[in-house]
């Protein structure tokens, strides 16, 4: 069979972040915390962040579903950490545009920790919003601690 | 691959009526496709092709309006294509089937318009556990509209309908009974006529959503007893775009229209219209003429196989695809063992492989299926998993293509547990 397609999709790191998934507790005491549901396939993740000294200090995220959905969802948890809201906002963007076609560049590799495995996603289109999920949850988590923070 | 495995029991060449299909020699991702999606849509043989081209080019007119030569052929194509699709299910009369755009919308047909009128607070709405959403989210807004509850007939372990209590699920509060005949996820067949029968003694209306039936097997709506009978033109081989509602004279001429505008009426003054005679009154505006004439290819050539040979060959598929997988047994299929109580559809899940994984895996082998909820969400519950990954049968797929399938979800399983070397 060949399957060199499909080993780019499906890279080591992908599928060792799914068997075991890091930060997968719930945080008892987030400052935010958020969940995305994907209606079209069922998948979900839940994220809590929380801060110390304007900075991430604690991540939990549970995610349910297939393997680009939960890999992407602990690869993120572990680029989350030590990083400010603004930073993460930045971080977000690289990697939309990381989906959309555009490689980072070396310096911006570098904050992304095992988030650039998932590049392999970009060949199938219809498998990149299962990449997103866990960016939507967490978009939404930073909104709410930013409206708490801004009060 | 070879595709030549001879079938028997039926007198099908299956391998000639492939060839009747221009998509199915393609390739996909290097390898021959093979297309095990048909619960979602099926392919198109030529002719069906064909009959819409030869619209295109030689016919393409407004429908009832104009008195030139165009104008009457393609009114007189579009009808004739209704009196196949009417004697195809075997409906009493031609103006008995309304056109629409799928089984869908004759369900949200039904419910607006024969709902608003007769669903009064609370009545019952008896349904089952085993729709898709297109049978079960038209009765929850009516219902909750109307003031009315809905009530389900239960599944059983083994995916067919658990009717212990059917005799106090369905009764005398009971208005209508939407019930699905073939299971779309499951693939199981309801005993519709029996059902129809205790809903008619009891004065209910009964709803048959044929989507998964009608292209599968030899459907009667008499036999049956299904007052409204509802399915799509594209999952039996026409195409997209064009369905058809059945319902009984009596029924549809005390409805008032769905939609409203030009076509369906009989005189317009300023202030008021009267609604035209049936099927035309469910008809507001220009119809989708070129489909429908396709749907009567279709409807054509199910009926040059013939629908009990199509019956026939998928069971046999379907029978050998059971043994197949039993070989798996990381693997669970759900819906009854017995091939008899269940259409060509086959759905399995393992907790190893997410569905999705699973589904761009097989598509790399070029095999399609159908991964997630297949809109049928709160079954997914009930069955406890997330999503299943769905195959799905037609007259045109052979053993050799089920085995492609069993094989690739082997190397799925062994290549999602070991990783990617």
């Amino acid at each position: 069979m060949e399957l060199n397609n499909l080993d780019d999709l499906y890279r080591d790191a992908i599928l060792d972040h799914r068997r075991s998934p890091r930060n997968h507790e719930v945080l008892d005491n987030p400052d935010a915390s958020a969940k995305a549901v994907n209606p079209f396939c069922g998948d979900e993740v839940a994220v809590q962040i929380a801060f110390s000294e304007g900075l991430i200090s604690q991540v939990g995220v549970q995610a349910v579903g297939c393997s680009i959905n939960q890999s992407s969802a602990s690869m993120l948890s572990e680029a989350l950490i030590g990083k400010t809201a603004d930073e993460i906002g930045q971080l977000g963007e690289i990697f939309r545009n990381m989906m959309t076609g555009a490689d980072p560049s070396p310096d911006d590799a570098a904050g992304m920790v095992d988030l650039q495995n998932l590049s392999g996603v970009r060949q199938y289109p219809v498998r990149i919003k299962c990449a997103m999920l866990s960016w939507s949850a967490l978009e939404d988590a930073l909104s709410e601690y930013r409206s708490v923070a801004t009060g | 691959m070879t595709l030549s495995t001879p079938q028997s029991g039926t007198s099908l060449d299956i391998q000639r009526l492939r060839g009747d299909f221009p998509i199915l020699s393609r390739t996909v991702n290097g390898k021959p496709l093979v297309y095990l999606d048909n619960a979602a849509t099926t392919q198109k043989p030529r002719s069906v092709i064909q009959s819409l081209v030869n619209y295109y080019e030689n016919h393409n007119a407004n429908v009832h309006r104009g008195v030139h030569t165009l104008s009457m052929e393609a009114t007189d194509m579009t009808e004739e294509a209704r009196k196949k699709v009417a004697d195809f299910i075997n409906a009493e009369e031609p103006e008995t089937i309304i056109w629409t755009r799928n089984a869908t919308e004759g369900m949200n047909l039904v419910a607006h318009s024969w709902g608003g009128a007769n669903i009064r607070p609370g009545d019952e709405i008896v349904t089952t556990e085993m729709e898709h959403h297109s049978n079960l989210v038209p009765w929850q807004e009516i219902a909750a509209q109307q003031g009315a509850t809905v009530r389900f007939l239960p599944i059983a372990d083994d995916g067919t309908l658990d009717l212990t209590d059917v005799n106090t699920i369905i009764n005398e509060r009971t208005k209508l009974l939407a019930i699905t005949h073939a299971s779309n996820s499951l693939g199981t067949i309801n005993p519709v006529k029996e059902l129809a029968a205790k809903a008619h003694a009891v004065g209910a209306v009964v709803l048959v959503d044929g989507a998964q039936s009608v292209p599968h097997m030899p459907v009667d709506v008499q036999d049956i007893g299904a007052d409204f009978l509802a399915f799509s033109g594209h999952k039996m081989m026409g195409p997209t775009g064009i369905g058809a509602l059945y319902g009984r004279r009596e029924l549809l001429e005390e409805m008032d229209p769905f939609l409203t505008g030009g076509e369906m009426v009989l005189q317009v003054t300023y202030e008021k219209a009267s609604w035209a005679g049936l099927p035309w009154k469910f008809e507001a505006g220009t119809p989708n003429i070129a489909d429908s004439i396709g749907l009567g290819a279709a409807v054509d050539y199910l009926n040059s196989v013939g629908m009990k040979n199509v019956r026939e060959h998928e069971k046999q598929i379907t029978t050998y695809a059971l043994k197949r997988f039993e070989e798996i047994e990381e693997v669970d299929v759900f819906g009854p063992r017995d091939p008899e109580l269940r259409g060509g559809i086959v759905s399995f899940y393992s907790p190893d492989v997410h569905p999705h994984d699973l589904g761009t895996f097989l598509d790399q082998q070029g095999i399609a299926v159908r991964t997630g909820h297949h809109c049928t969400m709160p079954l997914m519950g009930r069955l406890g998993v997330p999503a299943t990954a769905r195959a799905s049968f037609y007259v045109y797929n052979t053993e050799a293509e089920v085995d492609a399938l069993v094989d690739a979800v082997k190397g799925a399983l062994r290549y999602f547990a070991y990783g990617a070397k």
